[in-house]
């Protein structure tokens, strides 16, 4: 009966969007950056933004995040309390501590995304502590935790992330942004300079992350394989505009617009 | 007090009293009343060029400079004590340039101005300390960016200072941070008591006197008022803790002050004795004459 009463709970909660995106627009050029970006993201949803270099990718994911402020439109996140907040008109303040408890980033660069010169447990802890976690133990275990969770060897937990491979960064990368359990994550390539082995292996431990966290994901990528794999739903950008969007395999399987029956003819078929 | 005041030396009168012109001090002085109303906050002020080079107490100088008056009596101590290269130059100009009296008693001083200690005799209300800091921004060490540091400051995010305790606990069980050991100033802005060993932390919570660091090179200043809440940062399960030494003062027997280690010989015979000269030599003249 408990068990029913939080079904009911899960399926109301996801019923109810949790990122509303309207009109978003903030060009540096013509046709430079992105306009009229209008979505509606839902709990545990994958969202899938494709398309080739400088259509304005990355900026829409700036601006979703909040790290930079649109020319037009506006974003409403719904909290974990179910207070609406209008991330442009909130203060920076409230910003970052969206950005560092029920969000995450993760960089196409770890380097960018990581402390490089504070050991692999240093980084898993620091949003921990910036919320105020003021035992050791307590962070230690955590971090031993999630690097597991990711898959890395817990004994590394004292060793800089300089000495990890590119993978293995990724993977922390992921596991700092994990550790406050988050409901929302922006990617940024995560699997752009990885070989295809190790891609394989973050994507299939992504996958499970995000299903068994019930994460919602908006992922920046110019590779269809790992939009296919991992997202629900895709959005083609093409000089600045959303060009399609639906469904993935709708757009795979059967793209409307020609730019997007292009980016799926030129993937090479085995 | 008398016996300080009666000894004053003659002002040189080709300087202005104490070496900087009377718009600087005023400039500094307005930024010290802006330190004074944020305690912790790092006021920005124009530093000026100084007749000995940075890293010997520039920021230091001008602070003293900036308050000294004529009937103040002068102390300065270089890690705690009077007869240290830096401490006598100091000292020898202001005497020079402000004609002010000075003096090695700590109890008699009414400004005291310190690299890298806080003397042992608890301070008084009415007195001034002036710490010289070589680097103000306790963030710096995780964060280059200076505007990124501000940012932190104003949006009171201080995750990252946690983060460098939690290597040392991870790298030596323990932490090992000694000196320079980051501290939050009542409840909102984390402040760096640079260089101090954290020996002296503690003496900085709830002081009755007034505490002014000042910054020549990175042209910062920054107080702590009296009587204000000064908390050293810790872990529940690795609480805050100041150094302790197994031996005592080799000259007055003290168990309680700061040691400094001398080795005596070319076989590394070890001496301690208190970094706080004026300390032990009070001690001193107190046992002599109970005997």
């Amino acid at each position: 009966m408990s068990a029913a009463a939080l079904l009911k709970d899960r399926q109301a909660e996801r019923a109810e969007p949790l990122l509303k995106v309207h009109g978003l627009s903030r060009l540096y050029g013509p046709e430079k950056g992105c306009q009229d970006v209008s979505f509606d993201l839902y709990p545990g949803e994958v969202l899938g933004i494709v398309g080739e270099s400088g259509s304005g990718k990355s900026t829409l994911l700036s601006l979703l995040s909040g790290r930079c402020l649109p020319d037009a439109g506006g974003i409403d996140y719904r909290r974990k309390d179910g207070r609406w907040v209008d991330l442009y008109s909130a203060s920076e303040a409230e910003r970052r501590t969206l950005l560092r408890t029920e969000w995450g980033f993760v960089e196409q660069n770890p380097r960018d995304g990581l402390r490089m010169a504070v050991s692999a447990g240093a980084n898993i802890g620091e949003r921990l502590m910036a919320q105020g976690k003021r035992n050791y133990q307590e962070l230690r275990a955590a971090g031993i935790d999630w690097l597991s969770q990711v898959e890395i060897d817990p004994l590394r937990i004292d060793d800089l992330p300089r000495t990890f491979s590119g993978g293995m960064q990724q993977r922390l990368q992921i596991a700092r942004n994990l550790v406050s359990g988050p409901r929302l994550v922006f990617m940024d390539e995560p699997t752009g300079g990885l070989d295809v082995s190790v891609q394989a292996r973050l994507l299939d431990l992504l996958r499970g992350l995000v299903r068994e966290l019930d994460l919602a994901v908006v992922i920046v990528t110019h590779d269809l394989a790992v939009a296919r794999l991992l997202a629900d739903r895709l959005m083609v950008m093409r000089r600045s505009r959303v060009v399609e969007s639906g469904l993935t395999d709708q757009i795979l399987d059967d793209p409307q617009h020609p730019y997007s029956q292009l980016l799926v003819s030129s993937v090479l078929q085995s | 007090m008398s016996a300080a005041t009666q000894n004053r030396p003659v002002r040189d009168e080709a300087y202005n009293f104490a070496y900087l012109d009377e718009q600087t001090k005023r400039m500094i002085r307005r930024g010290l009343l802006k330190a004074v109303a944020i305690p912790g906050y790092q006021v920005p002020f124009g530093g000026r060029e100084m007749p000995l080079p940075y890293g010997w107490g520039t920021g230091g100088m001008q602070l003293t400079a900036a308050i000294l008056g004529d009937d103040d009596v002068l102390k300065v101590i270089d890690q705690g004590a009077d007869d240290t290269t830096n401490a006598v130059s100091i000292r020898r100009f202001f005497a020079r340039t402000a004609g002010v009296a000075t003096t090695e008693r700590t109890t008699e001083a009414t400004v005291i101005q310190t690299r890298h200690r806080t003397p042992e005799t608890p301070l008084q209300a009415g007195q001034i300390i002036v710490y010289q800091v070589p680097i103000p921004e306790p963030l710096r060490f995780i964060e280059p960016s200076e505007t990124e540091t501000r940012t932190m400051h104003a949006l009171n995010d201080y995750g990252v200072m946690h983060v460098k305790l939690y290597e040392d606990i991870a790298t030596f069980g323990h932490i090992a941070t000694s000196y320079a050991y980051p501290v939050m100033v009542d409840d909102r802005y984390v402040m760096d008591p640079s260089p101090n060993p954290k020996f002296d932390n503690p003496k900085m919570d709830m002081c009755p006197a007034l505490m002014l660091s000042g910054a020549g090179r990175e042209k910062r200043l920054y107080a702590v008022p009296p009587y204000t809440r000064v908390v050293s940062l810790d872990f529940e399960d690795h609480p805050f803790e100041v150094q302790k030494w197994e031996h005592h003062c080799a000259i007055c027997g003290s168990r309680e002050s700061f040691l400094d280690e001398l080795i005596l010989d070319d076989a590394g015979t070890q001496s301690f004795v208190c970094s706080d000269t004026d300390y032990c030599a009070q001690r001193v003249i107190a046992q002599e004459g109970k005997q």
